[in-house]
Parts: structure tokens; sequence; C-alpha cells
């Protein structure tokens, strides 16, 4: 269990991934956020009636 | 004599090989008889089967590259394989439902949980960065997105995530009830939402897919070869002068790639390559990463629902992985088992195509972090 910490400790590669999960996650949420407000303003600016 | 046997006499030299061809006659049973995916398994066993034949032809013809290195090269190694599949996706998908229902966009985003997940455990397994964020690209549920970004990180376990990426994806009617009644009660299996189905113009849905691209673009501009693709297909769809060109997308366009995708994709099924005891852990952290997916999706329509008074049912939550439409039909499956008037499957299809457009955002920013 030990020897099994310490290479993880020791994997440079852990920060990598674990800055991949906070601003790779956290930016899908962020880009799914923009798209959400761009399609209640497509939605509001474009309206059905509006169209022949 | 010694010349007609000399295949013969190499193949059982290389046990390996003989192996790797029960693979690929494997693959064709799945495809064939089970039906999992055959567009790409039955063009992927053949191709294995002809790779692993002892001095194959189709890899080197003298010193010169075969037709399947070639196409190799031409296709995958330059990524056009996989984007040119994406205008035919793109084609295919309706964002008229998720336009309505916009909110169900997050639920594509929390459905990519699988990813990062399955990068954080392959590392700690001892995959370098590079093989560990391909073998998590897995769970986004896109083959073509995978093999962009596995090819991009120059995995050396292309063949392996290939396979995984397409065959978890046809086993999603199994592998997703068991990690949704996993983490749902029955009550919560069995809660009905109300769906709106508001209208949306057609000018809306034009515009969508062009924002959608400098919105990507801005933000993770690596990410625009896979959105791009994707918008443009969408776009052919929804413009309304260019149907022959969208129906071209979503037939004859996306046939011939499949095919010759699954062909040349065999290159990476080599016995020497595929054969190792990482292939195996590739495939068992892409199956984690399917898991993964569904669990985040269900633990966030979770959380979201202690600040809502009208809940949401959270398998819709499971539906935000990018394999369409199964993953919503087996949503569905799942809430008529529950109550057989529980009717869940537009708000399902909607999370679906959210995680589509998720599952090409998560690979360009993992690409973007990456490179």
């Amino acid at each position: 269990m030990a020897e099994f910490l310490n290479g993880i400790a020791l994997s440079g590669d852990l920060p990598v991934a674990l800055e991949i999960l906070v601003l790779g996650w956290g930016g899908i949420f962020v880009v799914m956020i923009l798209i959400y407000l761009i399609s209640m303003a497509l939605a509001k600016f474009f309206p059905p009636s509006k169209e022949g | 004599m010694e010349t007609l046997l000399e295949g013969v006499i190499a193949l059982g030299a290389e046990p390996g090989r003989i192996a790797m061809i029960a693979i690929g006659c494997l693959l064709m049973y799945l495809g064939i008889k089970k039906e999992y995916e055959p567009t790409l398994l039955v063009p992927m066993g053949l191709g294995t089967i002809l790779v692993n034949i002892p001095a194959s032809g189709v890899l080197m013809t003298g010193t010169e590259p075969g037709p399947f290195q070639i196409l190799f090269d031409a296709g995958i190694e330059t990524e056009l394989f996989p984007l040119l599949l994406f205008i035919g996706i793109g084609a295919m998908i309706d964002f008229g439902p998720l336009l309505a229902n916009p909110f169900l966009l997050l639920f594509g985003a929390a459905a990519q949980f699988g990813i990062f997940f399955v990068t954080i455990v392959a590392v700690l397994l001892g995959f370098n960065i590079n093989d560990a964020a391909s073998a998590g690209i897995i769970a986004a549920a896109d083959g073509p997105t995978s093999i962009f970004v596995a090819n991009s990180l120059g995995s050396k376990y292309m063949g392996a995530i290939m396979v995984a990426a397409y065959s978890y994806m046809a086993l999603v009617p199994i592998i997703q009830p068991i990690a949704i009644k996993a983490c749902t009660t029955k009550k919560e299996r069995a809660i009905r939402m109300v769906y709106r189905p508001g209208e949306v113009s057609q000018t809306a849905k034009i515009l969508f897919p062009i924002t959608i691209c400098v919105v990507a673009g801005l933000i993770a501009p690596v990410s625009l070869p896979l959105v791009g693709f994707l918008m443009f297909g969408n776009l052919l769809r929804e413009c309304g002068v260019l149907n022959s060109l969208s129906n071209s997308a979503q037939n004859e366009l996306v046939n011939l790639i499949s095919i010759l995708l699954g062909l040349c994709v065999s290159v990476k099924m080599e016995y020497s390559e595929f054969l190792q005891f990482d292939t195996l852990i590739i495939m068992g952290l892409g199956l984690l990463g399917f898991i993964m997916d569904s669990v985040g999706g269900v633990m966030f329509a979770k959380l979201l629902n202690l600040f809502r008074k009208e809940k949401i049912n959270p398998m819709v939550g499971a539906a935000g992985i990018s394999a369409f439409p199964m993953a919503s039909r087996v949503v569905q499956k799942l809430a008529t088992e529950e109550d057989p008037g529980n009717f869940i499957l537009m708000q399902a299809a909607a999370a679906n195509v959210a995680g589509q457009i998720a599952s090409v955002v998560a690979g360009g920013l993992v690409l973007g972090l990456l490179l």
C-alpha cells in the first residue's frame, strides 16, 4: 500500500490529470452554459411567430 | 512447395497472429450476428484478419506501403476520416428539441465525467498522461472523437481504443441500466417530467451551428476541427437550400468513410501491437468510463433536484452521453419498467443530443490542455 501511495506521489502526471479534470470538465460546463445562453437569446430574438 | 507453405509455417511460428485472426472473427460475429455497430465492426474484423496474415500485402508490398497503410496515413494520421464522418453526424442531428429545452444542455456536460475519472485512474495505473487521456476519451462514447483525440495525442493504443469505443457504444443497452440502477432508487426512476414542446424558428436553427462554432472557437480553438465539421453538417441540414448535400452527407459520405475507417484502423490491430496486457487494461478503463459517465449524469441530476421544486428524473442525466439514440432509448425503457405511463423520451433525447456537442467540446478541451 505504501509503495502504491509512493508511486502515486511520484507520478508527475497526476497533477496534470487533476488539472484536466478541473479545467476540462469545468470548461465543458462553461461552454455548455454559454450555448444555453445563446439558445435562450436565439429563441428570444427569433421567435417562430416572426417567420412567415 | 516450401514457398506455398511459407505463410502457414510463419503463422504457426507466431501464435499471436492466430489469436488476432480469432479476434477478427469475433468482431465480425458481433457485427453480423449480434448487430453491434456492424458498419464498423465488420470491416474492422476482416481488416484484423488481413493485417495479421504473415507478410501481408495490405500493409507492405515489397518496400512500398500497402493499401491499408496508405489509407491509414491519408485518413487517420491526417485525422481526415473522423472529421469527415462528423459532417454526416452533424447532418443527422436535429437540435430542435434541445433548443426548445436548452436547460438539458447541462446534462451533456455532466455525463462527460467518465473521461476525466478514467484519465486520473489511468495515470494512477502508470500510463503517461497522453495515453491516459486517450483511454479517458473512450468515455466520450463517440468513436470519431476518440480516434481524433487518441491520434492527436500519439497514443500507441489506437486499436484498443477504437474497439473499446465502438463495442461499448453498442453495449450501452447492457452497461447503462446496471450503472443507473446502482445509483438510483425505484422511486427516483419513476419520477415523471412535464415536457414543454416549445417551437423553434428556422432562423434560430440556422444561427445555432454558426454561433456554436464561434463560441467553441473562442474558448477552445483546438476543438474547432471537431465542432466545426459537426456544425457544418448541421448547417447543411438546417439551411433549407442544400437538402441534397445534407442527404449525401447523412448517407453516402457516412457510409464511405465508415468502410474506409473500419478497414484502415485495422493497421493498429497487428498482433505485436494489440496483444499486450495494456490492451486489456485500456478495454477495462473504457468500460469504467462508460459507467462513470452514467453515474456522473445521474448524480448531477440528483444534485439539481436538491434545489428544484419540479424534480428531474435522474435517469435523464445518464442520457447525456453521446451514444445517440441508444442512451435515450435505454432511459425511456427503464422509466417504463418502473411506471408504464412515464414518458421522458423527449427530455432524454435532448440530453443525448447535448451529449454529442459536449463530447466534441470535451475532446477539444483535452487536446487544448495537453498539446
